[in-house]
């Protein structure tokens, strides 16, 4: 029930280091490109044990869930509208108490990005994306770079003062990102992310998250998506939830390694996967 | 200010202004028509005054030009009037400075917790609802009945719009962005200077304007109960009713309605000037 944080070791955030770095038996044997079986090696990020929710009004939320997420995991949560995707992250954000249950957060630094950008429309693309490490008190020496660097990183380079109004949609949701990952965090929680994007931006932005999480520039990811074919593109784990109250039926594992390119999605395994989990879906709403 | 900053805040506003707005160009009609409508008020006026009324019930609406000549063009009533309007306008901008202040740290103190809300809330109403002539003899016995009395007046007039709007403008922060200062555990005060009060800015705005524009009525009317000290355009207006000097009087409701045409005018102006900033590329 209570939302137990501890700071988790900084080193596995670091940008390129390889995932095993929770592993207290000394310096891994070099860089890892492929992610493989993280489960087996790395440390659990967010722990679920028998959560449930329950509204105030008395709606059942969330079925006793059990689920855990290593770093180097992009654990994709797809379901239909209304089934609890959007709590599970607000537990493990804990911007939402357990009503029964416990969820375990074993790093502090976890961010959120929402399906609106939330920009403050007085700032520049700059100042947007220095916003939350600038008031959480990281020393302007220290953030100035870090937000220029991740500014280029997703291709905002030459944005950097214009204001949110005059940014595309796809360009907004850059800026959240953007402003989540100054942050490095470990555990990056995304609320259908792309939700209001058209889909061609949609699925150039997914690439480059995908990128971005290659790059080691977030530990671990929890997606919420509408979206199968996004869900199975991006992640490592795909969960299927129920409606309400939300449970998790199915659970896939995606196999593909990294990179990822874009022609992925035409080929014969990733359909027969993403046809799989659609099923899935679907005996879930109906039953 | 220096000359050079002022000219940039110029600069600032006509560009904003074009950047704002993505209305199409103002079209022959938009300019005309409210010359066309001044033009019928004028000629309705004249119309009354020279042809409804006799000669004797004059007084009851004189005619333009008689108000201008007489008001405006005679030397001794035009300073006469100078004098008062300047009176009020000092009552009004000091009744408007101290609105704004307060109103701001009344709301800011209510968006911070709920308890201050539900206590004060409902004095900010009846201070609203109430009628201020009923206060008016009080105020009087209170604190005399020289300038800071008027000052009073003003604000106990104008006060609620600043409080109510910029109260709501605080409230009206984006849920998740809240969520978002709360996740990353972002202190309050940072959190109301970085994201409630420039959220708030354009109700707050629309607040300050209101509250302009009931700040020069506050003036007048103030002015007109307390009649110590130098005369306001409040006891002008008493006096030129009691003398039957129409002309004179309708010059003092003319320049009152200026007065609060320019205060409320230049709130519009402020307020485009800051929050339509935002709405175009940032100005180096």
């Amino acid at each position: 029930m209570r939302h137990r944080i501890a700071t988790y070791s900084d080193e596995s955030s670091e940008a390129g280091s390889p995932r095993a770095g929770g592993d207290a038996s000394g310096p891994a044997d070099g860089p890892a490109p492929e992610l493989v079986a993280p489960e087996l090696v790395a440390p659990e990020l967010v722990t679920f044990t028998g959560v449930e929710k329950r509204f105030p009004d008395g709606t059942q939320a969330l079925a006793p869930i059990d689920l855990n997420v290593r770093d180097g995991e992009f654990v994709s949560i797809v379901g239909a509208s209304g089934c609890g995707k959007s709590t599970l992250l607000r537990l493990a954000s804990g911007l939402t108490e357990a009503t029964a249950g416990t969820v375990s957060a074993l790093t502090g630094r976890i961010s959120y990005v929402f399906q609106d950008p939330t920009l403050l429309p007085w700032r520049s693309v700059r100042r947007n994306v220095e916003t939350l490490a600038e008031l959480t008190g990281v020393p302007r020496a220290e953030y100035r770079p870090r937000a220029a660097e991740v500014i280029e990183l997703v291709g905002l380079g030459g944005f950097e003062r214009h204001r949110p109004r005059s940014l595309s949609g796809g360009m907004r949701m850059r800026v959240s990102l953007a402003r989540s990952l100054v942050l490095s965090p470990d555990l990056f929680l995304l609320d259908e992310p792309f939700g209001a994007l058209d889909e061609i931006s949609r699925e150039r932005l997914g690439g480059e998250l995908l990128r971005l999480f290659e790059l080691r520039r977030f530990g671990a990811a929890m997606f919420v998506t509408h979206s199968v074919a996004e869900a199975v593109f991006l992640s490592t784990r795909v969960l299927v939830m129920s409606p309400r109250p939300g449970r998790v039926v199915a659970e896939f594992t995606v196999p593909f390694g990294f990179p990822r390119p874009a022609e992925m999605r035409f080929r014969e395994d990733f359909t027969r996967l993403t046809a799989a989990v659609s099923r899935r879906l679907r005996d879930g709403e109906a039953g | 200010m220096s000359v050079r900053g002022a000219r940039r805040l110029m600069a600032l506003a006509r560009g904003s202004r074009a950047l704002r707005t993505g209305r199409p160009r103002a079209t022959w009609r938009d300019r005309t028509a409210p010359l066309v409508l001044f033009a019928v008020i004028i000629g309705v006026w004249y119309f009354v005054s020279l042809v409804v009324l006799d000669r004797d019930r004059r007084f009851l609406l004189p005619s333009p030009d008689s108000v201008v000549r007489v008001a405006f063009l005679d030397g001794h009533n035009l300073s006469q009037l100078l004098r008062a309007l300047w009176l009020s306008t000092s009552v009004a901008l000091i009744g408007l400075g101290v609105s704004i202040v307060l109103g701001m740290a009344v709301a800011i103190a209510m968006s911070q917790a709920r308890w201050i809300e539900k206590s004060v809330y409902p004095y900010a109403v009846i201070l609203q609802t109430i009628p201020t002539l009923a206060m008016v003899p009080l105020i009087g016995f209170w604190f005399g009945y020289g300038f800071l009395s008027r000052v009073i007046v003003c604000v106990l007039i104008a006060l609620f719009p600043v409080i109510s709007s910029t109260l709501f403008g605080l409230q009206s922060v984006n849920q998740d962005m809240l969520d978002l200062f709360r996740l990353h555990r972002i202190p309050r005060w940072r959190r109301l200077v970085s994201l409630q009060l420039p959220a708030a800015m354009p109700a707050t705005f629309a607040g300050f304007q209101v509250c302009a524009g009931l700040s020069v009525v506050g003036a007048v009317v103030g002015d007109f109960f307390f009649k110590q000290g130098k005369p306001g355009i409040g006891v002008l207006i008493d006096l030129y009713r009691a003398r039957l000097l129409s002309q004179q009087l309708f010059g003092a409701v003319i320049l009152a309605s200026l007065l609060g045409v320019v205060v409320f005018t230049f709130f519009g102006w402020l307020s485009r000037l800051v929050t339509g900033r935002w709405y175009g590329a940032e100005t180096p």
